[in-house]
């Protein structure tokens, strides 16, 4: 190499910061620094795609066909969200439930929008692993699921493990009594 | 034990050329020609030639269904009872694929068991056997993987339960949930991406086993004796002799497979993954693959989430440290007289626990399978440990020689020829 400068004279004293441990540390430097970000967009790239994003949009639910009890099915983000018409009998009994009975402390109104009280509306997929309880099953007038037993109360509850929590509220809105907006709360969009 | 050199002499001018510039004969003749295998081997030990089949199996049918498999959600289903009516032979392509996967795992818990059982895990074997794990674990990934494939209703339940057990992961859980999803839900990019990584990890797991192979060469095999080759008489070399074991257990081993290819081809399966993925409805029992169930017995013993979880992953990871849990310094159980009982209930614990996994979760059996769950680890953390301190081994043979032929007579075969001149491949 012409250039001499940068080994050291052997036997010489040793001498802080040659110009090979500057170039040893900025190839590392660089080399992490470079590995971070070639990983960024291939990890990037496995998150929700803009598509993806733009088709979890809030969706309109119609509640005029739905009687006293039904349970209906409806998909927003592929998620199946239960919205539910509850019976004055289910209102009377879920509010009579005492708080120490719970494994996930919450009261009735924390459950629905106020003003709305027949309306209940949550995710349909059990907290445990994702399995979809069956309505107007087990001893609490709401669901069981039939994986693993887990029982929820008739507003979503968790009341039998091995679940959790309670099947979390999706952010919605009324529009109207009889329209409901799923996916944005008070104008704001859900994340 | 790694004392066999290169014995191949290249005879032909162009064999001499070739080796002088790559020694690939060369690797190949003494590692599947002249290496020295332990005499005393029995059938147990054709199974890693058999996982080797089978890989290859997965691989090529594997490429070959990928030809007309559709990976998206819409499609995935139709396209796979596409090629079950439409495409030539795709019915024996894809059930031999899919009971390929069961014969896989089958061959695979054997191959484990003997591991177990004759100490195969202990000094200086470790890396050779925690390879081995991995390779076990990325089998684990890529069988889920290519179950959700067909997009029934186990693929997408069972996709779905899965990756809710990653959920539970602390702090980064979720992320790693989406990351997979690829939306906010079990849906088309799942599938996708599936596809994706099911045609990936096979090749990782070929990669693991040319490692996993060549720490088996750097230490010797194990045998049922479990102490080390002293003498070339202790040896014979692998061709003909692995060689054609190897070949004879597989082709025997192939009946089994083809009886259920032919026969009960979907004997393994469930039905419930001929109806289309509805994420609506679960099916009212949900049950993984056999070869899942004692895993999944254990996930469900817990109440809690995350500690199913984490007593599910710790089941597998803690095989891993069997090699530094066992104070026992005789390998084979056959000289261990309080270890073997042990290890036969533990092999029993096993089974019961994937008779569990395939229950309902209620009453008795969630007991049971707390206490098979128990079981399950104080047989490493416990019986393991103690056994090596307090029990008396019996006598070992003096050479492997001896474990086959009795103690001092003497034997006229050849054992270990001395050169590549003496193979019996070169008699045809």
């Amino acid at each position: 190499m012409a250039n001499t400068t940068a080994a050291a004279p052997a036997g010489a004293a040793p001498q802080e910061g040659t110009r090979r441990d500057f170039l040893f540390l900025a190839t590392g430097a660089g080399l992490a620094v470079g590995a971070g970000a070639v990983a960024w967009p291939f990890v990037s790239s496995m998150a929700p795609d803009a598509a993806t994003i733009a088709a979890g949009a809030p969706i309109e639910v119609d509640l005029s066909p739905i009687s006293d009890g039904q349970i209906i099915n409806v998909f927003w983000r592929g998620k199946l969200i239960f919205v539910r018409k509850l019976t004055g009998k289910e209102i009377t009994d879920m509010k009579a439930v005492p708080l120490a009975d719970l494994a996930d402390k919450a009261t009735f109104d924390s459950r629905v929008k106020s003003g709305h009280d027949q309306w209940l509306v949550v995710y349909g997929n059990c907290t445990h692993l994702g399995c979809v309880p069956i309505g107007h099953q087990g001893n609490y007038e709401g669901w069981a699921c039939p994986c693993h037993g887990s029982q929820f109360d008739a507003v979503g509850r968790v009341r039998r493990g091995p679940a959790p929590i309670n099947l979390p509220i999706p952010p919605y809105a009324f529009q109207s009594d009889t329209k409901l907006r799923i996916g944005e709360e008070g104008g704001k969009a859900a994340a | 034990m790694s004392a066999h050199g290169n014995t191949y002499v290249p005879k032909s001018g162009i064999a001499k050329w070739f080796e002088s510039r790559l020694p690939l004969v060369g690797l190949v003749h003494s590692s599947f020609v002249a290496f020295p295998v332990p005499r005393n081997l029995n059938y147990f030990w054709t199974f890693g030639a058999i996982l080797i089949a089978f890989l290859g199996i997965q691989i090529i049918t594997g490429v070959w269904l990928a030809m007309h498999y559709q990976p998206s959600a819409t499609e995935a289903f139709d396209s796979v009872e596409h090629i079950m009516r439409d495409v030539n032979y795709g019915w024996l392509l894809r059930y031999a694929h899919a009971n390929g996967a069961s014969m896989f795992f089958v061959a695979v818990y054997v191959h484990i068991f003997r591991n177990l059982y004759y100490g195969s895990y202990k000094a200086p074997r470790e890396v050779l056997y925690i390879l081995g794990v991995v390779i076990y674990l990325l089998m684990m990934a890529t069988a889920f993987l290519g179950y959700t494939l067909p997009w029934g209703q186990m693929s997408f339940w069972g996709a779905t339960v899965i990756t809710n057990i990653l959920a539970a992961i602390p702090v980064v859980g979720d992320t790693i949930q989406s990351l997979l999803w690829g939306g906010y839900s079990v849906g088309n990019p799942t599938v996708n991406r599936f596809f994706s990584l099911h045609f990936l990890l096979p090749w990782m797991i070929a990669g693991v086993v040319v490692l996993h192979v060549w720490a088996l060469h750097v230490t010797g095999q194990n045998n049922p004796a479990g102490i080390p080759i002293k003498s070339s008489k202790d040896a014979v070399p692998f061709t003909p002799y692995a060689t054609v074991k190897d070949v004879f257990a597989t082709v025997v081993f192939m009946i089994l497979f083809a009886w259920f290819i032919f026969y009960q081809p979907n004997y393994l399966g469930h039905a419930d993954n001929y109806i289309p993925a509805n994420p609506a409805v679960t099916p009212a029992h949900i049950v993984p693959e056999w070869y899942f169930l004692p895993f999944y017995a254990i996930l469900r013993a817990v109440p809690s989430k995350l500690g199913g979880v984490i007593l599910m992953f710790s089941a597998v990871i803690i095989l891993a440290l069997a090699p530094w849990l066992d104070t026992s310094r005789v390998r084979s159980s056959n000289y261990r007289p309080i270890y073997r009982q042990f290890f036969w209930v533990f092999v029993g614990v096993c089974f019961l626990l994937g008779w569990l996994g395939a229950k309902p979760p209620e009453g008795g059996y969630v007991i049971a399978a707390q206490i098979c769950t128990a079981y399950y680890f104080a047989h490493f953390l416990i019986v393991m440990p103690l056994c090596g301190l307090f029990e008396t081994p019996t006598k070992l043979p003096g050479s492997i020689l001896e474990s086959v032929t009795g103690p001092g007579k003497q034997v006229s075969g050849a054992g270990m020829p001395a050169g590549a001149a003496a193979a019996p491949t070169t008699k045809g």
